[in-house]
């Protein structure tokens, strides 16, 4: 790669060497900050510099930002970076965003390699509520949740341990390819019946029979693309679903797998789009990528604060008229309970349907009566308890109707 | 042969276009790199009409492809008009023509329709091409778009391939109701449009609406920009901005603050829908309005 750049900047006419030599590194801080550039990009910077903008730097900048920049995050991003590389001529490094960088796979292989290996950390983490197995109290634990994700490092890294086990995978795929396969057959159906009054498509009609010289022998009529179903899941990976987030992070490698459209997201304390990460097909690396990306996964929840977070700034791109939206969550919310009501609202009215699974409902003595759930239950068109893959999978007669 | 930022500004507000700081200078490396733009950005902060001043600025013809789901490339590209193949392959039939003829003659160019895309690349005055929410359009579609901008050139099995002529200048806007591919996002410089501020509000109510006072405009300007902060379903656009500022000009508003209920119930310009109505409260027009210098 640098080789080739060296190659371009012989190339580059009448800009001074130097200038050049530096362009080339500034274009490699932007690469290691999650920027994509490439090669065609990189020469036509040089022919940038090669212009009047390039004599100052209040044109300089913008000239590069439309240049290097691909999407919004990129945007906003850039004026920092410039003037990090440019102003102060290189030395104040700029955080590097996104990529697994040495510290952060660490904690991964740390997962990995089993309990042993973990240097003991977060002695005060004894108000959380007991990482494996034992009966949850629900009340405590949300108690002990309201002092925020920080603590709860360690908590995270229990939770998608049991990831990697190839058996457990296995399972998971096959019930999300069954289910994948079953909600969109129901939907080609769907579309069939719409077809009754089927309608001519005479413009295509006459283009097939010019070769009979226009008279209409084959009739072509018009169908109905067929869509499949859209499926976003919303996971809370707050501390009191703890027990359950592995199971349904399989579910979900699954299903990004299975489901010709889905994408999924994991909150807590906030919002973050896994997707990505996710379809990694290898499930390791998909999980270390996951944990960095989980950073506080455990805490306390924000349902509302989080949902409201995927109206903003998600649900544009992700969902559309054809979505369902699975929500994974106990229902215990550190937020305003109005809030959860409100969001609830604007997203039932974006997508077709909201599922809306409870692993707690299982639970001896659970009802929904956190004030949040009670403002969300009537917008959800399925309200039903999962915390295994068999009550999963006896689900599928439901989710199917969706 | 290039010009300076300000007189590209000044061409720009010729056309009664008040661009930001930065777009100038993606407008001018557009032309220099004969790279397609891409903007993004909320509903109603002018995208569109980049496009429209970027063809007034340069004196060429503006072509528009909307971009909606199911868009393919009979209605983005070319067809051939069957119906007049099938009239003349009749009128030639009753005067019995011969049949090799006629099938050279039926694939000619007059049966053929031009659409935005195939018209763009044919002229020769590089005209800008507006592709207009690509973000609408299918992923294939999108796929075809990007060899289409990379190449520029066409090809009609029965014509051969069309060249362009001229590079079209191309701009493409965005609402992000899908992830453009990263391949179409490198093609492209990248520009993203935000509202604007108080003082280019301003300016761009001077310019499009005659007979407004400055006073008035800037007041507006303060007042939507207040709105702007409210929770809304639909945050006001441009778009918005300058009809509320054309019906109080109607009115023969001077002031806002001279007559508050006149002022309350042309809100309705700005929001547009029932909730967001039923949720700006006279209070809350009244303290907007009280900030408002």
């Amino acid at each position: 790669m640098m080789a080739a750049q060296a190659h371009i900047l012989c190339d580059a006419p009448d800009a001074s060497r130097q200038m050049l030599t530096r362009l080339a590194a500034f274009t490699c801080t932007l690469r290691d900050n999650g920027f994509a550039i490439g090669l065609k990009e990189s020469e036509d910077a040089a022919r940038v510099l090669a212009l009047d903008l390039a004599r100052r730097p209040s044109t300089l900048r913008p000239a590069l930002r439309a240049l290097f920049c691909a999407q919004r995050s990129d945007w906003l991003k850039f004026d920092e970076v410039f003037n990090a590389f440019w102003r102060a001529r290189g030395r104040a490094r700029v955080v590097h965003i996104g990529l697994p960088a040495k510290p952060a796979t660490s904690a991964a292989q740390r997962q990995l390699a089993g309990p042993e290996l973990e240097p003991e950390q977060g002695s005060g983490v004894a108000d959380q509520m007991p990482r494996e197995g034992g009966a949850v109290a629900p009340e405590s634990a949300t108690r002990g949740r309201m002092q925020g994700a920080s603590r709860a490092k360690r908590l995270a890294e229990t939770d998608f341990r049991k990831l990697a086990d190839a058996e457990a995978v296995a399972e998971a795929h096959v019930l999300a390819a069954r289910l994948a396969r079953a909600m969109r057959t129901r939907l080609s159906r769907r579309d069939r019946a719409r077809l009754k009054g089927r309608r001519v498509d005479l413009r295509r009609t006459i283009r097939r029979n010019i070769c009979h010289g226009g008279v209409p022998i084959e009739l072509v009529s018009r169908k109905r693309k067929r869509r499949p179903l859209r499926l976003v899941i919303l996971l809370d990976a707050s501390g009191s679903m703890s027990l359950y987030t592995s199971l349904f992070i399989r579910f979900i490698h699954g299903v990004l797998d299975h489901f010709r459209e889905a994408e999924a997201f994991l909150f807590h304390t906030r919002l973050v789009h896994i997707s990505a990460a996710m379809r990694e097909r290898d499930v390791t690396r998909a999980l270390e990528r996951l944990t960095l990306l989980g950073e506080g996964v455990g805490g306390g929840t924000r349902i509302g604060e989080s949902l409201a977070t995927f109206n903003r700034w998600h649900a544009r791109s992700v969902i559309h008229s054809r979505t369902c939206v699975m929500l994974v969550s106990d229902g215990y919310d550190t937020s305003a309970p109005d809030l959860l009501g409100a969001e609830m609202k604007r997203l039932a009215r974006r997508c077709r349907r909201i599922v809306w699974l409870n692993p707690m409902m299982g639970w001896q003595g659970y009802e929904p009566s956190a004030r949040g759930m009670q403002a969300a239950l009537p917008h959800v068109a399925l309200f039903a308890p999962a915390h295994n893959l068999e009550s999963l999978a006896a689900l599928e007669p439901y989710l199917t109707r969706l | 042969m290039t010009v300076s930022r300000e007189l590209f500004m000044q061409r720009l507000a010729a056309v009664d276009y008040v661009a930001d700081r930065e777009l100038p200078i993606a407008l001018q490396l557009m032309e220099m790199l004969g790279r397609p733009l891409l903007l993004e950005g909320e509903a109603g902060v002018g995208k569109t009409e980049v496009a429209k001043a970027l063809a007034a600025v340069h004196g060429a013809a503006l072509i528009r492809l909307q971009c909606y789901e199911g868009l393919d490339q009979s209605t983005a590209l070319y067809e051939w008009n069957y119906q007049r193949q099938l009239l003349a392959i009749r009128a030639r039939e009753v005067a019995g023509a011969d049949p090799d003829v006629v099938e050279r003659d039926i694939f000619a160019e007059r049966f053929l329709l031009e659409r935005p895309l195939l018209a763009a690349i044919r002229r020769s005055d590089r005209p800008v091409l507006l592709i207009d929410e690509v973000d609408r359009a299918d992923e294939e579609f999108e796929a075809f778009l990007l060899e289409l901008l990379s190449d520029f050139q066409v090809s009609i099995p029965e014509l051969g391939t069309i060249k362009a002529q001229s590079i079209p200048r191309v701009v493409l806007t965005s609402n992000s109701t899908r992830d453009l591919s990263d391949a179409l996002r490198r093609r492209c410089l990248y520009h993203y449009l935000d509202y604007p501020d108080v003082e280019r509000e301003t300016r761009i109510i001077l310019a499009r609406v005659p007979g407004i006072a400055t006073a008035l405009a800037m007041q507006i300007a303060r007042m939507v920009e207040g709105v702007r902060q409210e929770e809304l379903r639909k945050v006001p656009g441009v778009a918005e901005t300058l009809d509320w500022a054309a019906a109080l000009v109607g009115l023969d508003v001077k002031n806002l603050h001279d007559d508050p209920e006149t002022i309350y119930d042309t809100l309705r310009c700005l929001l547009k829908t029932q909730e967001d109505r039923s949720r700006f409260s006279r209070e809350v027009a009244t303290r907007l309005l009280g900030k408002v210098a």
